[in-house]
């Protein structure tokens, strides 16, 4: 954890991951690896990117199927069509580029001539959140909630290096539109590869408790996790809810664990607007449950450019934000 | 309208038999014919563009396209893509006339309920694409030619697009790689009818001089008179002709063609005819020389 009054930070142009724990093992370009292994069984797979191959892991698909791999220049919304062309042809495209670009540059045609007609596309998207220090142009903090909006989208948000592994196969067997954040470059590793299991639209059961419910996604649940072992040595005992899928969403499961224990805390690397936390409050209030809750994620703001550990500590992503913010919300309880 | 172009045809073609002018000729008239039915009584709709590129629809499905009306997802047939989907009128006009669907159909066009509507949704059996939000056809007929070239298939992709779209900047983005990756079954047919939402093109926004624009893209490109069958029929004799490069032909177009009655009328997005109207403008029709 940084400390922001000592951290004397830089904008890194090529840092991807924010504070690194040494005592986790991380794995180079899951993303890449993960679509050259489904690309191999499946000849239906191609791979299209808008200037942006090196940075989203998707060059190593490249060097391996060079005849199935699209570079479509700097041009996100013909990135967007041209996905959707080669999809209504019986092709599954991956097509990538940053959360901002995507989402934004290329809305209207992911609503049109993807997700209107189910269109067997996956669009890939780096950069989720903080990130990447490059300030407000390059952070997706609404790209959860943009894609949610649309109808007939998939929006996966996945925590580690093991999740975007399993994501992928998974992806590539689900028919249809996809949105998945990744991460990229060398990757941690939090969740177990040998006992997690992703699955398209469940939400996992990380960690039990008593006193407090813990819902996060992405890579938020790490944070979770480990926020979670340092309330526990104050005697609160916390459960830990991930919920990669955002849409369709596991409300069965995020019911569940919140009824147990009636004070729930989201956390999300995104706005506080439209995420992971509006979708847990749309959830628990049409279910009629009343639940002490709190969200931790982005507010309702642009971030500017800065390293990341000082961005993540600013804007109250960091752990010890979780932890006081849990604490908080405990005493309103009382 | 007949534009004059010093660069009309590079390659050298045959004229095309006059026995198929004619049977085109014929089919042409019956798919304005169904243009009129459908718009009639509707007042405000898109009866002008559906007479306008009636002769494009008719070259193109009767004439040039692998296409089975009975196969609608034959998966080697050539793909059309409305980009310019409030077009709608004239592809629902053609499929009918192609047997696809029902004559009786056609009066349902723009009514609730109805699968003719008023912007074509690919929904509606022989849409291969949802065109209303303007500019999203040309990219999405690059990846269908992407694909059509991995899986050797070899289908051809058409691009149908408006004038007006040529403002939006993805046309531009979807040009430059279908240049870059020699996509030459790629055509695309522009409808060049210098009018737009909000008046006429030449005046919302200059898009001349076009044939110039895609060729400095890295087309190949023509420019005819979009109402004739015989300029169409040799520009996409020379299309086929032309290698390595996508193509494009600038059909020149006048709204409301074949009914004089529309054609005389103030030109306008919507071109508006009278309740009283539509009786003389399909008699006009029936009258016109095939
Ligand atoms: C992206 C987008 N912007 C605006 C519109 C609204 N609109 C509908 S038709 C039209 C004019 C398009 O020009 P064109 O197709 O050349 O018009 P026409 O020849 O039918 O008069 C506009 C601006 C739209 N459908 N899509």
């Amino acid at each position: 954890m940084s400390n922001p009054q000592t951290h004397r930070g830089f904008t890194a142009a090529m840092s991807v991951s924010e504070t690194v724990e040494e005592t986790l093992t991380t794995v180079e370009k899951p993303f890449g690896h993960a679509l050259i292994a489904v690309a191999r069984q499946n000849p239906n797979i191609v791979g299209l990117t808008a200037d942006l191959g090196k940075y989203t892991d998707i060059d190593i698909f490249g060097q391996e199927f060079p005849n199935r791999y699209f570079q479509m220049g700097m041009a996100e919304q013909n990135l967007i069509g041209v996905a959707a062309g080669l999809s209504r042809v019986g092709y599954i495209p991956f097509a990538t580029t940053y959360c901002v670009f995507a989402t934004r540059r290329a809305y209207d045609f992911i609503a049109v001539d993807i997700a209107l007609g189910r269109a067997n596309v996956k669009i890939i998207a780096g950069l989720p959140g903080l990130t990447t220090g490059y300030g407000a142009t390059h952070q997706g903090i609404d790209d959860l909630a943009l894609m949610r909006a649309i109808p007939n989208m998939v929006v996966i948000d996945p925590c580690d290096a093991t999740e975007i592994q399993q994501t992928v196969p998974a992806i590539a067997e689900y028919r249809g539109p996809v949105y998945l954040r990744i991460l990229r470059g060398q990757v941690k590793q939090v969740l177990d590869p040998k006992t997690y299991r992703f699955e398209l639209g469940k939400a996992k059961l990380l960690r039990q408790g008593r006193d407090l419910t813990l819902i996060s996604t992405g890579l938020m649940t790490q944070r979770a996790l480990q926020a979670a072992d340092m309330l526990k040595q104050d005697g609160i005992e916390a459960i830990v809810l991930h919920v990669p899928t955002l849409k369709p969403l596991d409300q069965d499961a995020i019911i569940q664990v919140a009824e147990a224990t009636r004070t729930v805390l989201t956390l999300e690397n995104h706005s506080v607007l439209g995420g992971l936390g509006s979708a847990v409050a749309d959830t628990l209030c049409m279910a009629g449950l009343s639940v002490t809750m709190a969200k931790i994620g982005i507010p309702d703001q642009f971030v500017e450019c800065g390293s990341i550990p000082y961005l993540t500590d600013k804007y109250g992503l960091s752990i010890r934000h979780i932890v006081q913010t849990a604490k908080e919300i405990l005493s309103w309880r009382k | 309208m007949n534009p004059t172009n010093p660069n009309k045809l590079e390659v050298k073609q045959n004229p095309p038999p006059p026995e198929l002018i004619h049977s085109l000729r014929l089919k042409a008239r019956q798919i304005r014919r169904n243009v009129l039915l459908m718009a009639k009584g509707k007042g405000e709709d898109y009866v002008g563009q559906g007479l306008g590129a009636a002769d494009i629809l008719t070259v193109l499905y009767f004439h040039e396209m692998r296409f089975d009306p009975h196969r609608l997802d034959w998966p080697d047939r050539d793909r059309f893509l409305l980009s310019t989907g409030h077009y709608s009128i004239v592809l629902f006009a053609t499929l009918t006339e192609l047997g696809v669907f029902p004559p009786e159909e056609l009066s349902s066009y723009g009514a609730d309920g109805s699968r003719f509507e008023m912007s074509a949704c690919e929904t509606t059996p022989g849409v291969e694409i949802t065109g209303g939000s303007l500019g999203h056809g040309l990219s999405q007929a690059v990846g269908m030619a992407l694909g059509s070239r991995l899986s050797g298939r070899k289908f051809r992709v058409f691009n149908f697009l408006s004038d007006g779209e040529l403002q939006e900047g993805a046309t531009w983005e979807a040009a430059m790689a279908a240049a870059h990756y020699k996509l030459d079954h790629l055509i695309a047919l522009v409808d060049i009818n210098n009018m737009q939402a909000d008046g006429k093109t030449s005046d919302v926004m200059t898009i001349e001089p076009v044939i110039d624009k895609w060729r400095a893209f890295g087309w190949h490109a023509q420019r005819i008179d979009g109402n004739s069958l015989e300029e169409l029929l040799i520009a996409f004799q020379t299309a086929r002709s032309i290698q390595n490069q996508p193509k494009v032909i600038l059909c020149y177009t006048l709204m409301g063609k074949g009914v004089p009655l529309i054609e005389q009328k103030p030109k306008a997005h919507f071109i508006r005819v009278e309740p009283h109207e539509w009786d003389f403008a399909l008699r006009q029709l029936e009258e016109s020389k095939v």
